[in-house]
């Protein structure tokens, strides 16, 4: 299965989806005016890809800014991937959020408390 | 007629503006304003954490703007852009203000007011949980709205929005949104 790699934009995370190594990596920041546009084809991936998912799947999320557009598409993310959990595939999320940002820590336990993923927050120098 | 936008568009600039912008608002114009804002907040001795802020709010209330503008009304079509709106960025004593103003159908006025009533309500914890049934629940809409635009900008800056609706003429009203970010955090 092929790999989507993506440089970051102004507007839009960079991206790594890599099905061999099952990394699911989203960086920078991602604030779309039509965050669908951008998202269709990475949960289209995974849709895809939890037909024959890696043994193992790392989810590195370390985003900067999202906006409210962007935070229904990576919900969509999450419920991909929860699937693939809910058979029986080791998937972990790597939330990270900058020290001083509780807004994006408030984020990701409001995602860790919708879906039934293991979840990591894990706090980085600025 | 009743209500002068220019008139309107002083009382937004007051304070020390950053940014104060009417026109077309498109997405070229919205990445614009988000690098000029960007840099002019580096050069500003504020916390990190306000800073991010305000950003965030900005780019939540840019993009309200941009999904909820209505097409203006027939006598001043040559007058205006097309998709007019406005915008200033203030810094006032202890907070950044972001004021939009844009034209909408006198029938949205009720619901709209309604809603933010309704969030100028709400505590943090309800926020919270209002945001994250809406996430949960609500489909995007075709354009990319999600419904929780003011429920982000009420949760992330936690101050009251402030809102003017100018009757226009029977059909349209000016829809003007302040909402402020705290300068003292941190």
């Amino acid at each position: 299965m092929e790999s989507i790699i993506k440089e970051g934009t102004p507007k839009t995370p960079s991206i790594r989806f890599d099905a061999e190594l099952g990394i699911v990596e989203m960086k920078g920041r991602s604030i779309p005016e039509n965050s669908t546009e951008f998202f269709k084809p990475l949960v289209d991936w995974l849709d895809e890809y939890a037909s024959c998912p890696a043994k193992k799947t790392l989810v590195n999320i370390h985003l900067e800014y999202f906006n409210t557009s962007s935070s229904k598409c990576i919900l969509d993310i999450f419920k991909k991937l929860e699937v693939i959990h809910k058979a029986k595939n080791d998937v972990v999320v790597y939330w990270y959020y900058e020290e001083d940002d509780e807004d994006m820590l408030e984020a990701g336990e409001d995602y860790e408390s919708i879906i039934r993923i293991p979840f990591e927050l894990i706090e980085v120098d600025d | 007629m009743s209500f002068n936008l220019q008139e309107s568009y002083k009382q937004m600039n007051e304070g020390d503006v950053l940014l104060a912008y009417k026109g077309s608002i498109t997405t070229e114009l919205i990445t614009n304003v988000l690098e000029v804002i960007e840099s002019k907040l580096e050069d500003i001795r504020t916390a990190s954490a306000v800073k991010k802020k305000v950003y965030n709010v900005l780019v939540e209330s840019l993009q309200n703007l941009f999904h909820h503008i209505d097409e203006l009304p027939e006598e001043i079509k040559d007058e205006f852009d097309a998709r007019f709106g406005v915008l200033v960025i203030a810094k006032e004593s202890g907070f950044y203000r972001i004021s939009t103003g844009n034209f909408i159908r006198a029938v949205k006025v009720q619901q709209l007011k309604e809603k933010i009533d309704k969030i100028n309500t709400l505590s943090r914890e309800e926020l919270k949980d209002m945001y994250k049934f809406v996430l949960n629940h609500q489909k995007l809409s075709p354009k990319g709205g999600g419904g929780l635009g003011l429920i982000d900008i009420a949760k992330k800056t936690g101050n009251k929005m402030e809102y003017m609706f100018h009757e226009f003429n029977g059909e349209y009203y000016f829809f003007n949104l302040s909402v402020f970010v705290t300068l003292s955090e941190n």
